[in-house]
């Protein structure tokens, strides 16, 4: 054998790394692997059925202790709902809440509930608490689980017989995917975000051009981002398809996660900290796909369609049509081929959702907000992500900003990127959105979704219409 | 409990749309139900019904000619989007058994499988065929991994094996992960010694 590797092992990526200290039961031809989970995150919407299941067959939750549920789907988030006592609420919501109330109650399962201030969008939270860690196996009944491999986890999106799966044993069945590395080289110029970096990608590699794989972000510019930015890179990396997308732990990870209630303390933090450095992907490991994006003059980014790959920059002219879906989609969203994106009316602005709504995106909005005020006929919901993120802007008079410019400020919650609990848009209304998808319907029926940065969303909310928000942050920089 | 199934004999319904997200199969505003059952009725919602909720005639699952079809044949990329395992429950409940495509996103894949919903990747000459001829009468053999055109033609598809198995004889994959017990037991003993 002349391989030298062979000896001290294959060069193996991050994603391989944590795949292989969770195998329970190796891959065979026959029959998938068996997967340990380490963090099992539940909300109200896709475990009901799942615990029904579990309650059908006798089962118990193997590992309560390893399993967190809050409830932020179907909760309303408007100030009003929740002084009336939730009041408004929807019947089958507010079912669907006791429910999972119940459920946690019975098998001992920690939950942030209604009335907890740890509450907010399971994926604000995980990292917050500081539940969410490098190397963990994480898995929720929801596609944007991605958001967790910001800290180097391995973690992705299920349904529900999964979810019970996963309650009655810990573990999941699974093929191992593949790989694929985008390699983000550059420097992001100013007014420019991590949410344009990763529409972007999606617009280069497609809707699907992630299946069947984990990405592994990794690049000049993501070594740069902050834990909120790789948090908004990883949440879309399911809107380009892929299974996961991940990032290797290094000291911003660790200075994220020091002193949060959930993470390791004392020595037992000392001795995870050395175990996490160990985690990125060695020389030479070999990814099965690999692209590159270089990010050194990306403009602003919005979609023009009712995909995520249908992104264009904010000052470019909407795509000619290739093809049947690019002409459905222009028809679904009233606009025309060869028109400008920039200046296009918009009825309502949505800051908030997994993708945008921690406090770094608060603060993006308002550094653009402060003093001045949302056009006439816009309606701006600011929706943080949980109770702590509100919590934390108010603080910082951030709330006193957003309502000054004629914002709204809401509890926590999935919002308007959900459309099931009461925030909604109207049909045929443009929105500029913070969220992750811009699909038919998904703000509500037959609403129109440009989703976009929270400095694009905060500029366009000011000027009525999809607007750039470089200027703005430029004359900002003037008077600083 | 999933209904094994082997062969499957129906009509096509063709539904020419790639990238169909599971939004579409079922918009969130009925996700609020604690039950599996009964979203049939919601499959398609939005381009069912239109915004008075009338039927829209120009629909394929409104055309007498899709009544009954057991298989949906859909452009690329088929439920790409949210996790909801309310979409093959709402495919099933109206009275699908499979999808045919060219790709079918991962989580949708994996959910129709786990509810015996069979997930049929097809090449793009044979799948270009049947969404050319809409309404014709397919077999598809799970057994041998196959689909039967009407011309005689064979496509051949792939299926994770494990699914399959279960699938064909009824097993159910909690009941199988249950009996790792001990293996389970052994990895959780294994790392607890290591911390």
């Amino acid at each position: 054998m002349s391989n030298p590797t062979a000896a001290a092992g294959e060069p193996r990526t991050l994603f391989r790394k944590v795949w292989d200290r969770h195998i329970v039961v190796p891959e065979t031809a026959d029959t998938p692997a068996v997967l340990y989970i380490d963090l099992h995150l539940v909300h109200e919407v896709t475990s009901p059925q799942a615990f029904t299941v579990l309650r059908e067959r006798g089962l118990k939750v193997r590992r309560p202790e390893c399993t967190l549920a809050t409830v932020d789907h179907s909760v309303p988030t408007d100030a009003n709902a929740w002084t009336s006592g939730l009041g408004d609420m929807d019947h089958a919501a507010r079912h669907q809440v006791r429910m999972l109330g119940d459920n946690c109650g019975r098998a001992g399962v920690r939950l942030f509930g209604i009335n907890s201030s740890r509450r907010g969008i399971v994926h604000v939270i995980g990292p917050e608490q500081g539940a969410t860690q490098p190397g963990m196996t994480i898995v929720c009944g929801d596609s944007h689980t991605t958001t967790h491999g910001a800290f180097g986890a391995l973690a992705f999106g299920i349904g529900t017989t999964e979810v019970g799966h996963v309650l009655a044993t810990q573990c999941l069945l699974q093929r191992r995917p593949k790989t694929l590395l985008v390699e983000i080289d550059g420097r992001l110029p100013p007014g420019v975000a991590a949410k344009d970096v990763i529409l972007a990608v999606i617009g280069q590699i497609g809707v699907d051009g992630g299946t069947g794989h984990v990405i592994e972000f990794r690049g000049a510019a993501v070594s740069a981002m902050s834990m909120d930015e790789r948090m908004t890179l990883c949440n879309m990396a399911i809107e380009a398809g892929a299974r996961a997308g991940m990032v290797a732990p290094d000291d911003t990870t660790f200075e994220y996660l020091a002193g949060r209630p959930m993470a390791p303390a004392g020595a037992a933090w000392e001795r995870a900290v050395a175990d996490w450095r160990g985690l990125a992907s060695d020389p030479g490991a070999a990814h099965d796909r690999r692209v590159t994006v270089d990010v050194s003059r990306l403009e602003p980014q919005v979609t023009w369609g009712t995909d995520p790959g249908m992104v264009m920059p904010v000052s470019g002219r909407i795509p000619e049509p290739a093809g049947a879906g690019h002409r459905k989609a222009l028809d679904y969203m009233g606009l025309q081929a060869g028109a400008a994106i920039a200046g296009q009316p918009v009825q309502v602005v949505f800051i908030g959702s997994c993708t945008n709504s921690r406090l770094s995106d608060l603060r993006d909005a308002a550094a653009l907000l402060r003093g001045r005020r949302v056009a006439r006929g816009v309606r701006a919901l600011v929706v943080p992500g949980s109770q702590q993120t509100r919590l934390q802007a108010e603080a910082e008079g951030l709330d006193r900003v957003f309502i000054e410019a004629g914002a709204e400020w809401h509890q926590s919650g999935c919002s308007l990127c959900i459309a099931m609990n009461g925030d909604r848009a109207g049909a045929g209304q443009y929105v500029v959105s913070t969220s992750n998808r811009n699909f038919e319907g998904r703000q509500g029926q037959g609403a129109r979704t440009l989703l976009a940065s929270p400095a694009t969303a905060a500029a366009s909310a000011i000027a009525g219409v999809v607007a750039d928000p470089r200027p703005l942050l430029a004359a900002e920089r003037r008077i600083a | 409990m999933i209904e094994p199934i082997s062969v499957l004999a129906s009509r096509t319904a063709v539904l020419p749309v790639d990238n169909v997200d599971t939004d579409q199969i079922i918009p969130a505003r009925f996700l609020t139900t604690t039950q599996r059952t009964g979203l049939g009725r919601h499959l398609f919602a939005d381009w069912r019904r239109d915004a008075h909720n009338e039927p829209r005639e120009d629909f394929v699952l409104n055309r007498p000619e899709a009544a009954g079809a057991q298989i949906l044949v859909a452009g690329r990329n088929f439920g790409c989007g949210s996790s909801r395992e309310h979409a093959p429950w709402a495919l099933l409940d109206y009275g699908f058994r499979a999808v045919i495509s060219t790709e079918i996103a991962d989580i949708f894949r994996s959910n129709a499988l786990r509810n015996g919903l069979l997930p049929v990747v097809l090449d793009a000459d044979h799948h270009g065929w049947l969404m050319a001829h809409p309404g014709v009468e397919l077999t598809i053999d799970l057994r041998a991994c196959e689909v039967r055109l009407p011309d005689g033609r064979i496509a051949p598809f792939e299926v994770e094996p494990f699914a399959r198995h279960c699938i064909l004889h009824g097993v159910d994959p909690l009941g199988w992960l249950l009996s790792r017990e001990d293996d389970i037991h052994r990895f959780e003993e294994a790392r607890s010694c290591a911390a």
